[in-house]
Order: C-alpha cells, then structure tokens, then sequence
C-alpha cells in the first residue's frame, strides 16, 4: 500500500461505526484512508485478492446504514481525498475527489458566482462521493433536478482494483452506454467513486424564503399548484412542515414558529437573478394565495438572519424528533395527492400503540415525504406494527420505498416493493459481474 | 386618526438604517476605499429592527399614539421603510441623500436630521438602534440628544413608562443600570431589549399602502457637507499560525528570538 496514505485503527473505528442517527454498529478493526485514486485501485485488488469485504464510506451521515461494516468488513474512507481538481468557470463544471464535503464545495464555487445542485441538511459533513453513491436528492431538487442530471461525468474503481473512467465535462455526450448511471445511487456496491464532474448553476442573487400557514392538506397542494404556476422558474424549494413536526421544534430546540395558526405549514423558498423581479412574482403570488384563502397566515424573511432562522424549522425536525426518543424513519415517494394520506392512516393504524408521535414533512415539491414515529425507546412491536404496512402501502400507491435515502442495509430485503422482481434480478446480475467475489459493500442494498 | 379624548399625542420617530446583512461576508473592495456592496445583500440594521420591535409595543400597550420610521439614504433605503412599515410603523419618512453624499454621512449629520424631524413631528421620543453594524459608530442617539437637549438613556434592555417619566435598565460594564429619564428623551436600543417579530403576510400588504414622505436634508436646514474622508480600507490582518512548543528552554529562545526578552 502506498506509504502516502494512512491505515488508522482503534479509536477511529468507533467513531466511523456508529451510524449518524444511532441505529447501527459494526465491528471493524480497519479504516484505510486512501489519498489517490490510486491508492484505491491498490487497496480494491488486494482486498479482491484476498476476499476481504470493503466498506465505501463518505460522510457517514447515510440514513439507512449503507455506510457502516456490518461484520469486519474493512472501512474504506475518502476522508484524505478531497482535492478539488478543476473549475470552469463559462461551462459552470467543477472537477473534484470523491472526498470533497458538499459545503466546501459549495464556498469554493460561490467564489465564482456558480453553486451546488443540491443542498441538504448534512452540507457539512458530506462528501459528494457518497451523495452520488446515494444520488442524494436534497431541498432543491425541484428547481436543479436530480444528480443523474448534473453528475456529468465520474471515476471509479471497481472491486477488482480496475479503473473505471466515465469522467467528462460535457453537457451532452451520446456515445455509447452511460456507465455512470448505473453508478450513480448504487451506494458503493458496484464500485468506489473517485472524482466526479458536475455541473454547477448559477448562484442566485436574489433569494426569498416564507413560511406559509394552511388549514388542511387541500389547501397546501392548492398553494404548491399556484407556486409551480406563478413563481414558475424563480421556485427552488417547497416544503412541508406538519403541526406535530412544527410543535417538535419549538419544543425540544426551542425555535421560534413566527405563525400562530395553522395544520400544515409550507417553507417556500425563491432564487433568481435579479430582486425587484423576484418580489413583484412572489408578492402576486402571496397576494393570490391569501385571497383565495388558501393560506391563512405567513411571512417573509426580512435578512438572512430571518431566512435561516425559517430553514432551521424544517432542517431540524429530525434532531429534535431525535430528543423525543426513538425515531421510525421512513422516505418515501408517492402520487403528491397522497403526500399526507400516509401519515393519516399511519396516525390511525398505530392508536393505542406505544407510539409517542406521528409526524409528516418533507419535499412536498417533488412529492417525497418523510414519514417518521416515535417511541420512548427501540419497540419491536411498534416497529412491526411499522413494517411492512408502511411498505404495503407505498406499493399499493405506486410510490417509492426510499425516495432518496437509498436501501443500504436497513431496506434492501424491501426492494420488491418497489422494484419489480425481473428487475431486481437483472440488477443481482451487474453485482456479480461487476464484483464476482461479492467484497463491495456486502450485505447492502440488494436482498441476498 | 380617531379621537384620542384627554390623551395626548404620543409620536415616536424610530431611526432606520440599511445596511449590509449581518451574515454576509464582508469583502473589501479592491481599490481599497471601501467594501464592496453591489449586488450584496442589505437589510435593516438589527439594533434599529429593536427599536422599531420596542416601539410597535408601546403602541400595543397604548403609550404609543403613533410611529414614524425614518432613513437617511439613497432610494433603496424605502426597503427597511418598507419593513418598519410591515412591522407596525405607521408611516415613513425618507430623506434622500444620493449616493455620492451618502458615502460621507455620518452620525453628526443624521443626529441634527433627526433632531429637526423631532421638533417638527412634534415626537415624544426618538428611539434608535445602539450603533449600526457597518461603521459601530454608537453616536446618533447621543448626539441627537444633545441637539434636542433632551435626556439620553443609550443600551436599554428595558424600557418602562411611569406617568411622564421613563423608566429604563441599561447594559453597561459591570452590569445593569436603572435610570428614570423625563420625556421627550432620546432612547438606544441593546440586543437583550427585545425579539423582534417577523413580519407577517397581513401586515406586509398593509404596509404597502402606508405612506412615505419624502424630504431633503435641504428641506430641513440640515447641511451635509462632508467632515470626515476615508482614506483607506483594508482587511485585518491574516492571523499568524501559532507555534507549538516542547519545553521551557524553547519558550525563552523563542522569547529572544523574537526580540522580547534580552
């Protein structure tokens, strides 16, 4: 191995065990922390030499525990690798090591007027490799698409040491299969991905944040409508926050709700290039909704200070769910007309349960909800009461089982569920004959 | 207005200034004669977004009859009228300075605009933020009081009325002060004084129909011609790195190195 990079053991180990949400510990005893594409291609082949199972892992900030060892798989992290190569400035691509954490990113491109295609909340812990290993979807999905659209071009090495070069800075490029699709959310089993070139927007100028208040499920999609048709271009993120979700924040982190009524509650941000065009759309806009009666109350952020403090209510259900107790996370895709339906039926499916609460947010926009219950500790009943109606019932709307978090190792033995069995088959055979030995993330994403 | 009855008209004239936001990384502008603020983000200075807080309270609590929201600037000072008006000003008073003369404003200048305004408006009270977080000069409350030679009670983290009198706690070194200042005063807003609060939707297209009065400092016999000019701007300088050492022997050289010990 070479003698540039570092293998850290102990104290590393369990720090890069637990997974982020405390759900999984694995028991490795070796963390490699290549610096080069290179080193990876020497660590894979002598891993795939010796059948020695490998763990690709960014950030750690996975939700569904892809990223931690599930025995003494050997942890495989791209901490040292986060050099960014190259940014052109007049394509907007930035070129960069799968380590680089989707913050700095985003700083280091700011400095030229460009931004990162997706945000969400782990920015500063995150590294882009594990983001295009999860496609990672994010707050503004609606307004800059998914990373199968902006990940132009990837490198990755492959379980047996071989690189596999799909790099390019190109918009459009026909030529032949597109490998790094099939890359791109495959949550380090089909390979370890390296560098990445993506494709970065302009950063905008001028950005409105509001909070909206609406009085049922009815009037939110009346007002996501509207958004979509008024706001139009200008519309780059669209969330939802339910009463319960709200009423957690204000409770356990002690955030400010600035509206006093309200069931659901819709975090409605804009982004364009020039300000006083922003606001005459998103003034016709609230004056539209507020006649209409969709909205009952709301607000505009006044400064920064204020747009972060309104982000922060939908950022952080999840840490302060986290202080209630055991959190059941579910993210899910479904028709936008049932986006809530879940969580009413879930409500009542779970009454009389040892259930603490029920609660529904999430991009509203794009049709992804986050579906979480909590408990005073880890029940299994409760969890089996859970599972599989919840996945039942995805099915049963044509919906997806994991939207965005991936399967990893919580939800692989759920993929039917959402993914017919011909094609989970066809997937089984890329796994074998892109990694024969079966080192690659073993015990991930597809069921045995 | 309606009829107040044997009470009387109680203005309040809240100083509002536009500044570069708070989170906004400050940048200095190449040629060094200031900081770049094209294209950069501004909003109501936050002390001024309390005075405007403290003031909408008084008129909840009916001391206040009546707030008046003022900025000295360029047009785009009618953004943080607009705020003060969303927030529960009543009306707004911006007195235009083109850019050119607003680069050299200062609070000398501001404080003798704000003092005329008092005497015209008739105010009962001015309230202003402590300092403005572009140039934390804390001085247009001060000064103003002085024009007006009206008592002062600067760093209020309250403010309390009692018959004609108000009675205000101030953050100083050391701790809080109480003192009991006779009206017409001049007040300065500190962090702990108040939350403001957001402005909702309501209030926001309200605020849209409210009045803005424009005026020159002309207008008012106020001169500003420039006192002050600026003759360079530059960053602070990059911290060093600090140096770890072994032991006590290395400290000493190091000390001697360095020239500070013999």
């Amino acid at each position: 191995m070479s003698s540039r990079s570092e293998a850290i053991t102990c104290e590393f180990c369990i720090a890069l065990q637990v997974r982020v949400l405390y759900c999984i510990t694995g028991a490795s005893s070796l963390v490699l922390k290549p610096k080069t594409t290179d080193d990876v291609s020497r660590i894979m082949a002598h891993c795939d030499k010796r059948h020695l199972a490998v763990v690709p892992q960014g950030g750690n900030t996975g939700l569904v525990g892809g990223s931690v060892p599930v025995f003494d798989e050997v942890v495989l992290s791209t901490a040292l690798m986060n050099k960014i190569l190259d940014l052109d400035e007049i394509s907007g691509v930035v070129t960069c090591q799968a380590g680089c954490i989707l913050e700095t990113l985003d700083d280091h491109v700011a400095e030229r007027g460009l931004a990162m295609p997706l945000d969400l909340g782990a920015k500063a812990s995150c590294h882009i490799g594990g983001n295009v290993s999860t496609s990672a979807g994010g707050l503004r999905l609606i307004r800059y698409g998914s990373l199968h659209g902006s990940v132009l071009g990837l490198e990755a090495v492959l379980a047996s040491g071989e690189v596999l070069d799909c790099m390019s800075g190109m918009r459009k490029d026909n030529t032949g299969y597109d490998l790094k699709q099939l890359l791109i959310g495959s949550e380090g089993t089909l390979g370890v991905v390296t560098k990445v070139a993506i494709l970065c927007p302009s950063r905008p100028a001028a950005v409105n944040v509001a909070l909206l208040a609406c009085n049922s499920f009815a009037d939110v999609l009346k007002t996501l409508q509207k958004g979509k048709a008024m706001l139009s271009e200008i519309l780059s993120a669209f969330e939802l926050i339910d009463s319960a979700s709200m009423m957690a924040v204000e409770k356990y982190l002690h955030l400010r709700n600035p509206l006093s009524s309200g069931e659901f509650y819709c975090l409605i941000e804009t982004s364009g290039s020039h300000a006083g065009h922003d606001e005459e759309k998103l003034t016709a806009f609230l004056d539209s909704v507020m006649e209409e009666g969709s909205v009952c109350d709301g607000t505009v952020a006044q400064g920064i200070t204020q747009q972060k403090d309104l982000w922060a209510l939908r950022e952080r259900v999840a840490e302060a769910l986290l202080r209630e107790g055991y959190t059941y996370k579910y993210d899910v895709s479904l028709p936008t007309r049932h986006f809530y339906d879940i969580v009413v039926d879930m409500r009542r499916h779970l009454a009389g349960a040892a259930v603490l609460g029920c609660y529904g947010y999430g991009h509203v926009g794009d049709g992804n909800v986050h579906l979480n219950v909590t408990t005073r500790q880890y029940d299994a009943d409760v969890g089996h009461r859970i599972e599989p109606y919840v996945f039942e019932w995805v099915r049963g709307r044509h919906g997806s089982i994991s939207a965005e978090h991936g399967l990893g190792f919580k939800k692989r033995d759920f993929i039917h569920y959402s993914k017919a069995a011909s094609a989970v088959a066809w997937m089984k055979r890329f796994k074998t004959l892109m990694d024969p030995n079966g080192i690659l993330n073993p015990y991930k994403t597809l069921p045995e | 207005m309606g009829v107040l009855g044997p009470k009387m008209a109680f203005r309040v004239l809240v100083g509002c200034k536009r500044v570069i936001d708070y989170a906004v990384k400050v940048r200095v502008k190449p040629d060094k004669t200031g900081v770049v603020t094209d294209g950069v983000k501004h909003s109501l200075n936050p002390f001024d977004e309390i005075a405007i807080e403290e003031a909408v309270r008084l008129k909840e609590k009916k001391i206040a009859t009546e707030i008046v929201a003022v900025s000295c600037g360029p047009p785009k000072c009618q953004e943080v009228l607009r705020t003060a008006l969303a927030m529960g000003a009543d009306r707004g008073i911006h007195i235009e300075v083109p850019d050119e003369e607003y680069a050299s404003l200062q609070p000398i200048h501001v404080s003798k605009i704000l003092a005329k305004l008092a005497a015209q408006e008739e105010a009962s009270m001015i309230i202003v933020g402590k300092q403005a977080i572009d140039d934390d000069c804390n001085q247009t409350a001060q000064m103003t009081a002085a024009f007006l030679d009206w008592p002062q009670a600067t760093f209020a983290s309250k403010i309390e009325k009692t018959n004609g009198d108000l009675l205000v706690t101030r953050e100083v070194d050391g701790g809080l002060e109480t003192i009991k200042v006779k009206l017409p005063a001049v007040l300065s807003t500190d962090l702990r004084l108040n939350e403001p609060r957001y402005a909702t939707l309501p209030n926001i297209m309200k605020a849209k129909k409210k009045k803005i009065d424009k005026k020159k400092p002309a207008d008012l016999g106020v001169d500003i011609t420039q006192h002050v000019e600026v003759l360079k701007v530059e960053e602070p300088p990059v911290r060093q790195a600090g140096v770890i050492i072994e032991n006590a022997e290395q400290l000493v050289s190091k000390l001697r190195e360095a020239g500070h010990i013999q």
